[in-house]
Parts: structure tokens; C-alpha cells; sequence
């Protein structure tokens, strides 16, 4: 089975990972901006940064046959510093338009700070003026469900904001409901420790229905597991659900959510293999 | 939704791993109890007994419940507290 990956930040990922997903039956990866494991001195890091996700990033994973898109912002971690937030917001615009980038993210909360919010209100109102999707971290642990709830409130205050191009991350039993009941696209993250399981996740698959629900891997500096989503996948088969079902949360929604970013020329792998055999 | 699955043929294939599970927290209890010093008034060993009691009542949404328990309430007022906040 074709899957997507709608959050896994392959920076930190080895090229045998890219190796290993691709045989997996991984198509496309979505690489949203976050913490590089230390904070940037300068607004030029993340000139650079962004400069790898759009090219250095695809290049590896199309070696693999994996589409590669990415995300641009300053993540929750180094928004405390709101001047260096500013700065990185202003620059975000000179890379919009570059080939695979999907929209503003993942921006969010962390700790749940005023500095966090002021910074993930200048995001909301980037992403609002450029017409851009938005991919959004939520809180780990302890945090979560308030930081979501901020969240929400904050989204749900902006009227510019579309709930349908917009991405709730790292969603849990106690917070998945209340981003779906807003309209919000939402995603669960498998990993190991914080965050959900592949059982789990397929818990609220059956209590919440598949739609506009997403599973990835976050693939990021912690212990996890960039295989994840073929972990779900199989947890799914194991409890007799039918393959339709499976394609639609790990295929099927997260192309249907891309394809409403401009950046996003994805040629699913069926129309290309279907044009190739009418051709002949 | 729910999958096909009967209730039995769901706790037959989970029985071994809750079992496994249980201990695991059982030891942990242990370990932690057989180590020196104070710690019975904790708030996280306080959190782990409540959470331990939520596991026993008896409708669903034991997950959601647990996941409250070792959250922070979230304050619709928050916009006011952050004004008076400095950072
Ligand atoms: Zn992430």
C-alpha cells in the first residue's frame, strides 16, 4: 500500500531511512520546520535551514522515489525570543514560492507562554495574508490539552482562518475531538514514549471515524520510529479493517489536504501508471 | 466503525499483553516503594494512585479520563493572565 507521511522531519533522518521508507511503500514525506536541537543565533539560520528543506532535503528523498514538501516557520521552542521570531517571520516570504513548500509550520505552542502565542498569532496572520495552509505542533504531556485548547481559541478568533487548510498535530484522546469538532484537520503522531501508539491511534480511528484524521511519525531528534505509519497500517489490518479504510487515513487524506497547498504537484503513482498504460 | 471484532475475540488477543502490562506497572510500584526515603505525598505518586483508580471504573473512555488526570486545567481566562504576565 502507498502511504504519506504528513509529518516527519527528515533532517534529522539518516539516507538509509529514506532507503527504508521508500520500500516501506512511502510516496510522499511533508517535512514541516521545527527545532534544530539547539537555539539559532541569527535570522541567516534559518535562511539556511529553510535553503536545505527546499533543496538539499528533496534531492535525497527523490534519489528514493520519495516526493519531498516541507513547511516554513519558527518553531514554538525558539518563538520565547519574539525579536528573532519577527525577523524569521519577514524572511518566511522570500521561500514561499519555492517548488514543495506546502505552507506555514508547524508553528504552535510549547510551553504555553505569552511569547509563544504572540509569536504563533504573527504565523496565523503571515499564513492569512499569503494564502497559506497552516500545520500546527501542539504541547506534549501535561501541556497538551491546554496548550490545544489556546490553540483552538486562537484560530477559532481569527475569521480569516479556514479550518479546512488547517492541520492540528500530535492530536490525543482527550484533545482529538475537540480540534475535529471545530472543523480542523487533525493528526496523530505514533512515538514511542510521549504522544500515541499505533494502537491507540487506531482506537480513535474506530471511536472518531477517518475523516480528516491523519497518522505520521514525527520522525524528529527523540526515540522515534520513522516506520511508524506502516506500523498503524498494519495494527489496522490485524483488526480486520478493510484496506479502503486504511488508504483513506494514511493516503487518501493527507493527499486530499496537500492538494489545497499551491506548492503541491504530487502525480500520484496510479494516474501515472494509468496514463502510461492507455498510452500503450 | 468499530470493527467486526466480538468483545471476546478482542480480550483474548489483549489479555497477554495487559497481563504483561500490569505487572510491568506492579514492579514499577514496587521499585519505587523499596527505595529509601519519602515520597508517599508526591503529587506524581499521588497522580499514578488516581490514575490507577480510573483504570478500575467501569465505562469507557478510561484513555481520555487518564490523559485529563495528568493534564493541566486549561483556563478560558488565559488571554487575562498572559496581559499581567511579563514573558
Ligand atoms: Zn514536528
Amino acid at each position: 500500500m502507498y502511504y504519506i507521511d504528513p509529518h516527519i522531519h527528515m533532517v534529522s533522518r539518516t539516507t538509509d531511512d529514506y532507503e527504508t521508507l521508500a520500500k516501506m511503500g512511502c510516496v510522499v514525506v511533508s517535512e514541516p520546520a521545527f527545532w534544530a536541537g539547539y537555539d539559532r543565533g541569527s535570522v541567516d539560520g534559518f535562511r539556511d535551514y529553510f535553503e536545505q528543506l527546499t533543496t538539499f532535503e528533496s534531492r535525497r528523498a527523490q534519489s528514493y522515489g520519495i516526493r519531498h514538501y516541507t513547511w516554513l516557520c519558527i518553531n514554538a521552542k525558539e518563538a520565547e525570543n519574539v525579536s528573532l521570531s519577527r525577523e524569521v517571520i519577514a524572511m518566511i516570504p522570500e521561500f514561499l514560492d519555492r517548488p514543495g513548500v506546502l505552507g506555514i509550520g508547524e508553528i504552535g505552542l510549547n510551553k504555553n507562554t505569552k511569547n509563544e502565542a504572540t509569536v504563533f498569532l504573527e504565523h496565523l496572520d503571515l499564513a492569512a495574508k499569503t494564502d497559506e495552509q497552516i500545520l500546527i505542533h501542539t504541547p506534549h504531556l501535561e501541556d497538551k490539552y491546554q496548550g490545544t485548547r489556546m490553540i483552538l481559541d486562537m484560530l477559532n478568533d481569527d475569521r480569516r482562518i479556514d479550518p479546512t487548510r488547517t492541520l492540528v498535530d500530535h492530536v490525543e484522546e482527550h484533545t482529538v475531538r475537540h480540534v475535529l469538532d471545530s472543523g480542523f484537520w487533525a493528526g496523530m503522531t505514533l512515538y514511542p514514549v510521549s504522544k500515541c501508539t499505533p494502537a491507540r491511534a487506531a482506537d480513535i480511528v474506530e471511536m472518531c471515524g477517518p475523516e480528516r484524521l491523519l497518522v505520521n511519525s514525527a520522525g524528529d531528534w527523540g526515540p522515534s520510529k520513522p516506520t511508524a505509519v506502516p506500523d498503524f497500517i498494519l495494527e489496522m489490518r490485524r483488526r480486520g479493517h478493510s484496506e479502503s479504510l486504511i488508504r483513506r487515513v494514511v493516503y487518501e487524506n493527507p493527499l486530499q489536504f496537500f492538494q489545497q497547498s499551491r506548492g503541491f504537484d504530487f502525480e500520484p503513482p496510479e494516474a501515472s501508471g494509468a496514463t502510461a498504460a492507455t498510452a500503450i | 466503525m468499530i470493527s467486526e471484532r466480538t468483545r471476546l475475540a478482542v480480550l483474548e488477543e489483549e489479555f497477554l499483553p495487559v497481563r504483561a502490562k500490569i505487572l510491568e506497572i506492579a514492579a514499577s510500584l514496587d521499585r519505587i516503594q523499596r527505595a529509601e526515603g519519602e515520597g508517599s505525598r508526591d503529587p506524581n505518586w499521588l497522580q499514578i494512585q488516581s490514575a490507577l483508580e480510573t483504570l478500575l471504573e467501569d465505562q469507557a473512555g478510561r484513555a481520555e479520563r487518564v490523559q485529563m488526570l495528568f493534564s493541566r486545567p486549561y483556563n478560558d481566562q488565559w488571554r487575562e493572565t498572559h496581559k499581567h504576565s511579563t514573558s
